[in-house]
């Protein structure tokens, strides 16, 4: 539920950006979503089909998204695996003193212009 | 084809947001604690029965952010006598910082200590866009089960308060407090944990005085 609200941000983002290029139409985004930003890919692509339609600047605009696996790093023996599979416990020594590195991206990557 | 690189967070405007109006609140001695939790897990019950412990002391606030409706609103002018608004997200699932603001702009602001926001109920929205409190604090009830840490990780980690509400019913529930308490400090260390039941009144007391501290913590940092 909370992808339309997102998609509400991008659009905004989009346009603004689009203005400043002095760009009239924008015919791609491409978005960077973590493995574990609570972002469902497939909601967001369709509350964006929703969203996009009702705007000039944006109709026909395609997102593309870029999935960015989630990797966890364990304090304890310094090692990386990967946070979908494992989740806090570290498989290699079942510390659970872990963070991660990366993979709760919600980042607007680029966005294409057709010239 | 030309591509405009942006490489930017979705959430970075409305972050700058929230930071503007939590720096706002702080210099006005407001203090804006940010309420969140599950739909019907008793945040309407525990801030009448913690108001009415508050309101003797200090001047307190509050906004109801809801879809629609403004029957949670009412409720608090009703049984509490102070003052309440009602918000109206349209239709999403949580606040923002801009929504906060207006909110925020339709308050009576002076003479007022604490504020407190109650946002949408959710687990997973709320707890991804920051409102510019000055706190978050959540309510986990009995009925819903002490795993919901592991289940909504990002939810606990941002909260620095958990509210345990719903106690009167554990005799009828596998909820396991300790179990709780441990999932909850896995997620974020330094939460505190409040074991409240809104019904009967037990623990608001606890909670009261938490507010309290964060209070007085606010104004001297005018």
């Amino acid at each position: 539920m909370h992808e339309l609200g997102i998609v509400f941000y991008i659009i905004r983002d989009v346009k603004q950006t689009a203005q400043e290029h002095g760009v009239e139409h924008v015919s791609g985004v491409v978005m960077n979503i973590g493995e574990v930003s609570t972002i469902v890919p497939e909601y967001l692509t369709d509350c964006w089909k929703w969203a996009c339609s009702k705007e000039e600047m944006l109709k026909g605009c395609e997102l593309k998204i870029n999935t960015i696996p989630a990797v966890t790093f364990c304090e304890d023996c310094k090692s990386e695996y990967g946070t979908v599979a494992h989740g806090r416990t570290c498989p290699r020594c079942g510390s659970q003193h872990t963070w991660l590195l990366r993979g709760n991206e919600v980042e607007i990557k680029e966005i294409e212009v057709q010239e | 084809m030309k591509v405009i690189e942006i490489k930017k967070s979705v959430f970075a405007d409305n972050d700058m947001d929230a930071a503007k109006l939590r720096a706002e609140l702080r210099q006005k001695g407001v203090f804006l604690l940010n309420l969140m939790s599950s739909p019907g897990s008793g945040k309407t019950t525990t801030l009448i029965g913690t108001i009415n412990l508050l309101k003797d002391k200090i001047n307190v606030a509050v906004m109801e952010a809801d879809i629609d409706g403004d029957v949670d609103a009412v409720k608090i002018k009703e049984a509490t006598g102070i003052q309440s608004i009602q918000l109206h997200t349209g239709g999403m699932c949580h606040l923002d910082a801009e929504m906060t603001r207006q909110g925020i702009d339709n308050l009576d602001l002076g003479g007022t200590d604490l504020v407190i926001l109650e946002n949408v109920g959710n687990l997973v929205c709320p707890a991804e866009f920051d409102t510019g409190a000055s706190a978050n604090a959540m309510i986990l009830s009995v009925p819903e089960g002490h795993d919901k840490p592991l289940k909504y990780p990002l939810m606990f980690s941002v909260c620095d308060l958990v509210l345990v509400n719903k106690i009167d019913v554990l005799p009828y529930f596998d909820f396991d407090m300790s179990k709780c308490e441990e999932y909850v400090h896995m997620r974020n260390p330094k939460a505190q944990i409040i074991p409240v039941c809104a019904k009967t009144g037990e623990g608001l007391d606890r909670f009261a005085a938490w507010l309290l501290e964060k209070v007085k913590q606010q104004k001297s940092n005018e």
